[in-house]
């Protein structure tokens, strides 16, 4: 047997099970009978090893000692063996056993006194079977996975430490009130100084000493350190404190005429002539033969180059708006449109009834009442505002000066002036950008009718007496000038427009003035004063800016058109005032206009007073002929100044030209607007382009067109493009430069109707709008394509060219004309002389009727040409 | 004289010979004209000549020419004097 190696505690078993490779044990005390609790040693005789399998050195060995054995086969050894069996002493045991399988261990060594032992519990034989890890990371791990557990708190007296250090309030806090006595509450103070060391013990100070116990060396010291520059540039700004302002005159210097003379002799400059002439000459020869900076490539683009290159481009008017109304525009023709002058989208369309006018005031209460209807682009299909008339009106116009003031032409003969100030907002507020206010009026769906405004007429003319024509054109008076009532042209101090002429058929040429005219001022006072005490009936909401002409208006003059060759009168149509630029104030009028003009902008008409002759000052240079067209389709010129003749009376001068180009009346007499002499005149079959001051006729005769040509406007932008409109409702464009026998480019069926108005209107440089009305009284804004906007570089010199180069034809067929009747003459009379042997009679008979056939010829062909439009045919040859 | 070469071709205005400090010393045109001519225009050459002797120091201008809209002027310098032309172009 082997000695007894000193037992293990119970915790090291694990241990041993683990140390089991290991040959040496650790000691362990001897506190326990020779084996720990839960082994028993067994001896196992070679039978029952042989029954279970557990042989020593065959079954069991050394490296696996383990062998688990049946209860069951235990219990039954032991019942079959008795008192034999080896597993008698732990039958108790074996029978408590709560598992099935009990580990026996082959004890090589002989540890607990036997070659076997018997592990007892369950425990005991996981603890060897499956011995545990090492131990050492197993117990860490367990440590860190626990977590901490906070301890008790164990005082070591740290406490009293902190409680000596802490501050506390041994006593309660005092507390003093101070106050000042109320009296002195307010009382002004006086502050002063006060010594401390003129009262004792005032103060208390605690002075620094050196302590000679001890004395510290700093030996440390922190101390900052700042970085400057070597070189810092600064600039200061000085104060110009004595300001002066200084100035010098200086004078050129100049050679006197000895060394003048010196110097020409000297050589130098004999040399600097003979080095630098041959340069000079040949600049200035190259820069009269060339201009080298002139691009030609570029001097050639057209308005195609300016444009873009987007392979079509649009020659058609681009149709933008159509605007009708049911209720206003059934069954009436537009007489005129305005487009408003400051206002964008809005324009102004006059309408008439269809049947004949009638000239009874009568059938103006018959049917509905005469309206002009104000369309705005946000609406197309409500107008924004009407204006009442008292009958139909035939032409109408803003003022240029204050766009409010309209003055309208009636059919029978009055002229009316409205003044839309009240409605201006309403008008700007339907602004086509301005959607809230259109949907506004839209909901309110019944009240849609009841929402356009009516504005009635502020004033009427008086109605005559006798014959009533109607008014067929009206005009405002630049605002440049004014006349008197002699005709003669004034300085217009007001800077407004407050004149207006007006033409018709039948009774002349009439200039009105809207202000208050002077020899009324007397009685329109007293009347004012009458018209205050009995209350004025104006069941509307008339502005009173021209109550003074109420009713009472009468032309300032009227212009007697008589006949150049025989008496009578013209019927004259449309007419055409040159505008005057007036350059700049003259006199001492202009100081009192800045006055008047400074405080508002829209003056106040009811205010104007017409100035007497004297104090205005005449302007000599305005031009005060005009032309205008009558219904036989003649352009006459003539001056409206009356002029005295032999009686002493006032009557109108004789006109100095009158030319029938026209086959029918004349419906437009339009100045360029980039020419002041060039007038477009369209009526009848055919238009015409005339020259101021050319008295021989028009320089431009377009050949009779198929249909009427009822109204011509020129381009606003192109000097040479003008549009006509026809009867069956097509508009043309011509371009002068390019052709003057056909138009450049037609707009067929533009309506079904005959065109009754085109106006053209520039919104801005790239928007350009043409407004067209017909006979069925309906308006379309047309967008101008850029190709007739945009003026090619040179149109407007190109286009005076033109005209003078027609004029200059003109007047050469003129004299070839001339020359040839000349000629005829006298080629007639020399076959007069060279024939005398022929029968007198006969000669006679022949040479009448000669001289007949051939007068008779010449009327046909005068006749045939003048239809065809060829008299003079100037124009055809033209375009060069 | 050779001035007078140069005020027969077409378009020529008037002629100045300025000297180095700018004093007119011969002219076709009226005085004041060509005090104001030599003046402006002597500033300008010197301005013109630094210009051009400054980007290459062996440079020198030889001739300027300065086109406006209603005529052209032409200044040709030399060692001691310079020439001022003023011509209308034809076109």
């Amino acid at each position: 047997m082997a000695p007894k190696r000193p037992k293990s505690r119970r915790s090291s078993a694990g241990s041993k099970g683990k140390d089991k490779d290991k040959k040496t044990q650790p000691p362990t005390p001897q506190d326990k009978p020779g084996h720990p609790d839960d082994i028993f040693p067994l001896v196992l005789t070679s039978a029952t090893q042989e029954l279970f399998g557990c042989r020593t050195d065959e079954d069991v060995t050394r490296e696996s000692p383990y062998k688990l054995l049946k209860k069951d086969n235990i219990i039954q050894d032991i019942k079959t063996r008795a008192a034999v069996s080896d597993f008698s002493p732990v039958k108790q045991i074996v029978l408590d056993y709560p598992e099935e399988e009990i580990l026996l261990v082959f004890d090589r060594s002989f540890t607990y006194g036997q070659c076997f032992y018997l592990v007892l519990t369950p425990e005991a034989k996981d603890r060897i079977l499956s011995p545990p890890e090492p131990e050492t990371p197993e117990v860490f791990e367990s440590e860190v996975s626990k977590t901490p557990q906070p301890k008790l708190w164990i005082s070591l007296g740290s406490e009293q430490e902190i409680d000596e250090e802490s501050v506390t309030e041994t006593r309660q806090k005092l507390c003093y009130k101070f106050s000042r006595v109320r009296r002195k509450f307010g009382v002004p103070v006086c502050f002063s100084d006060r010594n401390t060391a003129a009262a004792k013990d005032s103060y208390l100070e605690c002075a620094s000493y050196q302590d000679s116990r001890f004395s510290i060396k700093q030996m440390q010291r922190d101390c900052g350190m700042q970085a400057v520059p070597r070189l810092q540039s600064s600039s200061a700004q000085t104060q110009w404190r004595f300001q002066k302002n200084i100035c010098t005159q200086y004078y050129p210097r100049e050679l006197h005429e000895e060394e003048i003379e010196s110097t020409t002799q000297a050589e130098s400059q004999r040399n600097l002539l003979n080095s630098v002439t041959p340069r000079v000459l040949q600049a200035l020869q190259q820069e009269e033969i060339i201009n080298v900076f002139l691009d030609d490539c570029k001097a050639l683009g057209t308005l195609a180059e300016t444009g873009d290159w987007s392979g079509k481009v649009s020659e058609d008017l681009v149709l933008h708006y159509a605007f009708t109304d049911q209720k206003y525009t059934k069954d009436k023709k537009v007489s005129s449109i305005n487009w408003h002058p400051t206002i964008f989208g809005v324009i102004a369309v006059a309408l008439t009834d269809k049947k004949k006018v009638q000239l009874d005031e009568s059938s103006a209460l018959i049917g509905r009442p005469a309206i002009i209807v104000f369309y705005s682009f946000s609406d197309p299909s409500n107008p924004q505002l009407l204006l009442e008339c008292p009958d139909d009106i035939s032409a109408f116009e803003f003022n240029p000066s204050n766009p409010n003031i309209i003055v309208g032409g009636c059919v029978t003969g009055q002229v009316v002036l409205w003044d839309i100030s009240a409605h201006i907002a309403h008008l700007q507020g339907a602004q086509p950008g301005d959607k809230k206010a259109t949907t506004d009026i839209l909901d309110l769906d019944d009240n849609k009718e009841n929402n356009t405004p009516v504005a009635r007429y502020c004033a009427v003319s008086a109605l005559q007496s006798g014959r009533k024509a109607p008014i067929t054109d009206v005009q405002w008076l630049p605002q440049t000038f004014e006349v008197t009532r002699r005709g003669l042209p004034m300085e217009n101090m007001y800077k407004v427009s407050v004149q207006v002429v007006t033409c018709s058929p039948y009774s002349t040429i009439m200039f009105w003035d809207v202000r208050v005219p002077q020899l009324l001022n007397q009685s329109l006072s007293d009347r004012q004063q009458n018209v205050d005490q009995k209350t004025p009936i104006t069941p509307y909401s008339v502005p009173a800016t021209f109550e003074h002409l109420d009713r009472t208006w009468k032309p300032l003059f009227r212009i007697s058109l008589p006949k150049i060759n025989n008496s009578g009168e013209y019927a004259p149509f449309k007419f055409s005032l040159q505008h005057y630029a007036c350059n700049g104030n003259t006199g001492k009028n202009s100081e009192k206009a800045h006055e008047n003009d400074s405080t508002e902008d829209i003056t106040d008409y009811s205010q104007l007073r017409a100035p007497s002759a004297q104090t205005l000052t005449a302007l000599e240079d305005v031009n005060t002929k005009f032309y205008f067209g009558t219904q036989d389709g003649e352009i006459v010129y003539t001056d409206w100044k009356l002029e005295k003749d032999d009686s002493g009376r006032l009557h109108s001068a004789k006109p100095l030209l009158c030319f029938r180009a026209h086959q029918g009346l004349v419906n437009t007499i339009q100045r360029s607007p980039f020419f002041k002499d060039i007038i477009l005149t369209t009526g009848g079959w055919n238009f015409a382009i005339w020259k101021e001051d050319f008295m021989d006729g028009p320089i431009v005769v377009s050949p009779s067109s198929e249909q009427q040509c009822t109204v011509g406007c020129w381009s606003l932008s192109r000097p040479a493009v003008f549009f006509i409109g026809k009867e069956d409702g097509s508009i043309e464009v011509w371009n002068l430069l390019e052709n003057t026998s056909e138009p450049a480019h037609i707009h067929a069926h533009i309506t079904s109707a005959k065109i009754t108005c085109v106006k053209p209107w520039t919104v801005s440089p790239k928007l350009h709008f043409l407004a067209v009305t017909d006979d069925l009284g309906m308006l379309r804004v047309f967008e101008i394509p850029k190709s007739l906007y945009i003026p090619s570089r040179t149109e407007s010199s190109s286009v005076m060219k033109h005209f003078e180069l027609e004029k200059v034809m003109l007047k050469n067929y003129l004299k070839r004309d001339e020359m040839w009747v000349k000629e005829k003459k006298e080629a007639e009379e020399l076959k007069k002389k060279t024939e005398p042997d022929k029968p007198v009679k006969l000669q006679h008979e022949n040479r009448e009727e000669n001289t007949k056939e051939h007068s008779h010829y010449l009327t046909l062909g005068e006749n045939v040409l003048k239809g065809v439009g060829l008299w003079p045919a100037a124009a055809d040859t033209g375009n060069t | 004289m050779l001035t007078r070469r140069i005020q027969g071709q077409k378009g020529v205005q008037g002629i100045i010979i300025v000297n180095s400090e700018g004093i007119p010393v011969k002219t076709t045109l009226d005085n004041s004209s060509t005090v104001q001519y030599a003046g402006l225009i002597h500033q300008l050459v010197m301005k013109a000549r630094s210009t051009v002797r400054d980007i290459d120091p062996q440079n020198d201008l030889t001739f300027l020419r300065v086109r406006s809209k209603k005529n052209e002027i032409m200044i040709a310098p030399d060692k001691d004097y310079f020439l001022i032309v003023i011509q209308n172009p034809s076109d």
